[in-house]
């Protein structure tokens, strides 16, 4: 089929066959070991380094940068999995411009920080493609503990369980592990299937059984969960989508941003995932960011996100801003939703509504701006389906699951961590770092009584 | 604009800068190249007795490395010249005829033997070179035969070939010395006593670059084996310094011309040598790293410097920081220093806190209430620069003297403005007595 950019509606095969490999190329080629080499000797080896600060999972980035500095990648990938065995996707997906690298001295500096996200990739890259474990099994505890949601949360508690000689069963409910890793996140961070390439670089350890369409409150529930095992954690994300509420939502043409880029990601053919000629896409974190940049990629003419306030409350990242108006996005400010405009059942336009901070409130003005839209993305915050954890005593707040700073909920054997709970920015590097400190506390509390 | 022109033993050159002897001056086609590039001389490969040496027929350098693999130190087993003589000195001839202006030095290196450097001398002669410079400093391969350091390590040898040739020839001689000794006025008081023109220094250091840990071969290998090298580059300038430096303020050997050689790369580098009393200086691995286009950058950046320091020509500051190189012992002990921290600068990675704290004098802090700040104890510092040399922001870390009469924290006696030393000091067992 040739190629048919100005096509009306949502449809497939805007681009050639070869465009769509180079839209969706990786974002940051590897570094080259010269280009690491390079990088690597900017770092300072800082005191008490800013960045390790900075970081979630408090890994010791001037440690393992002068490990690839030295010529020692294993040394250095070492380093890292120490903290976040899940260092190869934060290499890929961290915000680093608001964590270890916007606290770089050398940011403060010079404004270009070391690339400690590229570096921690480069080192990460050498020992994942030789499959090289650095972690083995504790004897056999005894002890079983449920992980529910193959996510990094779940990934990271697992993982630390198993270390820890636990055994360990993963749920999750969809056909592949991984969570946002493998069905959210932009495809050109994450490319080659290294989502699934670290699903099995973690598991390699052995001891952690992965059960998939496997959804808590569907095929599996908590109180059997607890009967079967000595502990459970739980990890399952923000499986819900926050809706527009608006007149029209419901026409054809306005969708989910996390499930179209769930389509997107599990995508064999790209030129055959439709997209809208003019999009817009509602909201203004990163999901918003990543659905209108692969909108654009995947050949859309017009790709517009309208936030509601100004710029600097925007979730998303000042790089990932820039990336999208480099792509040819445009994002617009204090908009708001007000009416899906219909065409035969069909999304044509959106009527949005000025908004303006009246006395700290957001508040719209009255007057009204139309785009041409034939396809719409709600990108305005997940929220947890909470059904799903019956009365097993998880005590929630605001909508999220209450844990401590060791990630023990209200029931004393139900542990949780990401996105699925009030602590903590919604980040991977955060789950993991929840996941991992959870495995902790589960594994002080089953070796309680034999210490 | 400042006059480079340069008046070395007689010799003159439009500049300063020499090619040192060396793979960069072996033959007539490189040294045109050089002369169309600017330099203002050569000192030609140096030549020996036929037949003519051979060179490994494998690698023949070694390297260190800094950031981005910045050569930062070369290592050669290179031999003397490997051609004939007659080749050589055929193409030395039409050298100096073509460019009259520019020196042409050849560096020879002969067997102990009066006769081998008579038969040479008067070969050189015939070529119309404007001197001769005795290779005394080759490290490696020549000097198992006796020749190069061999020689440069004995200072009878060096005085009494020195001799020879001032006699067998009218040409000025200038006295290549190797650092490969333990104390470097020794050899050149030798020369200066044999009648030497001058000495230059210094030839290179013997050294082992690196071990290759796979074959446990030093670097570089010949076929599994190797055999130390002379070291030069930006990693040997501080020893070349400190021997020109010690040549330069010996009252025995005071005022003998020195050409100054070792690790020179930029023309900071070259006026640091001058003004400790080199009458002009030679340079190789810089233009083996980068060629010889960097005489424009030697040249035209000393000519500024000069400018505006106000030196019209080089006399004006060769030799100018002879008098401040002292012994330790005469160091003023009454000055004292304190490291102050910009705190406006500062980027806070923390180095001088660690490097003070891990290894020196625990006189800066890392919180300051609590809150990450690095700031100088002055009950503590000893004024040691150790901050200021970690510190990778330049201008950052100052050493600042305290003024006179101020209170020293960390001694709590106050500065006294009169210069006093060890040989006065308290604690010297064989103080002089005061006066």
């Amino acid at each position: 089929m040739a190629p048919d950019r100005l096509r009306e509606g949502i449809a497939p095969a805007r681009l050639g066959a070869e465009q769509y490999a180079d839209n969706f190329a990786d974002l940051h080629p590897p570094l080259s070991e010269h280009e690491a080499m390079v990088a690597a000797d900017r770092c300072y080896f800082c005191y008490d380094a800013p960045c390790v600060t900075a970081c979630p999972t408090q890994i010791d980035i001037p440690l393992f940068i002068r490990q690839i500095a030295t010529g020692d990648p294993m040394g250095s990938a070492n380093t890292i999995f120490d903290q976040n065995i899940l260092g190869g996707m934060c290499a890929r997906v961290c915000p680093t411009e608001t964590l270890c690298e916007e606290a770089c001295v050398r940011e403060i500096a010079e404004g270009k920080p070391v690339l400690i996200g590229q570096l921690q990739r480069y080192a990460t890259d050498v020992a994942m493609s030789q499959g090289r474990q650095f972690y083995e099994r504790a004897q056999p505890s005894g002890k079983k503990v449920a992980v529910v949601g193959a996510g990094p949360a779940g990934l990271a508690c697992a993982h630390r369980l198993a270390m820890h000689g636990h055994d360990v069963v993963v749920h999750d409910g969809r056909p592949k592990a991984g969570g946002l890793n493998e069905y959210g996140i932009a495809a050109y961070k994450t490319v080659d299937g290294f989502a699934q390439a670290e699903v099995d670089y973690v598991t390699a350890i052995g001891g952690i059984e992965l059960k998939h369409e496997s959804a808590l409150g569907r095929d599996i529930q908590l109180d059997q969960l607890l009967e079967d095992h000595d502990a459970v954690f739980i990890g399952i994300g923000l499986a819900d989508v926050n809706s527009l509420d608006v007149e029209g939502e419901e026409v054809e043409g306005v969708a989910d941003a996390v499930d179209y880029i769930a389509g997107l990601r599990q995508a064999d053919d790209l030129s055959k995932l439709p997209v809208g000629r003019r999009v817009v896409v509602i909201g203004g974190g990163m999901t918003a960011i990543d659905v209108a940049v692969q909108s654009k990629l995947l050949g859309a003419e017009e790709v517009t996100i309208c936030y509601r306030r100004g710029k600097d409350r925007m979730n998303a990242s000042e790089f990932e801003q820039d990336l999208a108006t480099s792509k040819g996005v445009a994002i617009r400010h204090w908009l708001q939703p007000k009416r899906v405009v219909a065409e035969g059942g069909k999304a044509a336009a959106i009527e949005l509504e000025y908004t303006e901070e009246q006395g700290g409130k957001l508040a719209g003005t009255g007057e009204t701006l139309t785009l041409a839209a034939d396809q719409i993305f709600k990108a305005i915050g997940q929220k947890l389906v909470s059904d799903s954890l019956g009365d097993a005593g998880v005590k929630l707040t605001g909508g999220r699951i209450d844990v401590d700073g060791e990630g023990r909920t209200a029931n004393t054997k139900i542990w949780a961590g990401g996105d699925c709970t009030g602590e903590g920015e919604d980040l991977t590097v955060t789950a993991v770092a929840q996941g991992r400190d959870a495995a902790e506390s589960i594994h002080a509390a089953l070796s309680g009584g034999d210490a | 604009m400042a006059d480079l022109r340069n008046d070395f033993v007689g010799i003159k050159s439009p500049n300063p800068f020499w090619l040192a002897s060396a793979p960069p001056t072996d033959k007539e086609y490189n040294v045109r190249r050089a002369f169309e590039a600017g330099w203002g001389g050569v000192v030609w490969k140096t030549l020996g007795l036929d037949p003519h040496i051979v060179n490994v027929n494998g690698p023949r350098y070694g390297a260190i490395w800094g950031a981005d693999r910045r050569l930062l130190g070369l290592n050669n087993i290179e031999l003397i010249t490997d051609r004939p003589l007659q080749t050589n000195l055929d193409e030395i001839k039409v050298v100096k005829r073509d460019y009259p202006d520019r020196a042409v030095i050849v560096s020879l290196m002969v067997p102990c033997e009066e006769v081998c450097w008579n038969e040479i001398l008067k070969k050189v002669e015939e070529t119309g070179a404007d001197g001769i410079e005795l290779n005394f400093g080759c490290p490696h391969g020549m000097s198992e035969r006796g020749m190069g350091s061999a020689v440069g390590q004995v200072p009878e040898y060096i005085e009494m070939v020195t001799r020879w040739c001032k006699a067998g020839t009218r040409m000025p001689v200038i006295v290549k010395l190797t650092p490969n000794i333990t104390d470097i006025r020794y050899p050149a008081r030798a020369a200066n006593a044999g009648g030497a023109d001058a000495v230059s220094l210094i030839n290179t250091v013997s050294s082992i670059t690196s071990v290759n840990l796979d074959t446990f071969s030093p670097e570089p290998s010949i076929d599994g084996k190797g055999s130390h090298g002379g070291y030069c580059g930006p990693a040997v300038k501080p020893i070349a310094l400190n021997m020109v430096a010690e040549i330069a303020r010996d009252a025995e050997t005071a005022g003998l011309p020195i050409s100054g050689i070792g690790g020179i790369t930029t023309w900071r580098d070259a006026a640091e040598f001058l003004a400790l009393g080199s009458g002009n200086v030679q340079v190789c691995t810089a233009a083996m790293t980068y060629g010889f286009k960097i005489i424009d950058e030697l040249t035209a950046g000393l000519a500024n410097w000069m400018d505006e320091a106000g030196h019209g020509d080089l006399d004006s500051f060769v030799g100018r920081a002879v008098p401040n190189v002292t012994d330790w012992q005469y160091l003023n002990l009454n000055y004292v220093a304190k490291a102050n921290i910009n705190q406006d600068l500062c980027i806070q990675c923390g180095r001088c806190f660690i490097a003070c704290e891990d290894t020196s004098h625990q006189a800066i802090t890392s919180t300051v209430n609590g809150v990450r700040k690095f700031e100088v104890i002055d009950e503590e510092c000893v004024g040691c620069n150790l901050c200021v040399n970690v510190c990778p922001v330049e201008n950052c870390i100052t050493m600042d003297p305290l003024p006179e009469g101020v209170i020293d924290k960390r001694t709590g006696l106050k500065v006294d403005p009169t210069y006093s030393n060890w040989t006065e000091h308290p604690n010297n067992p064989a103080r002089q007595a005061a006066e």
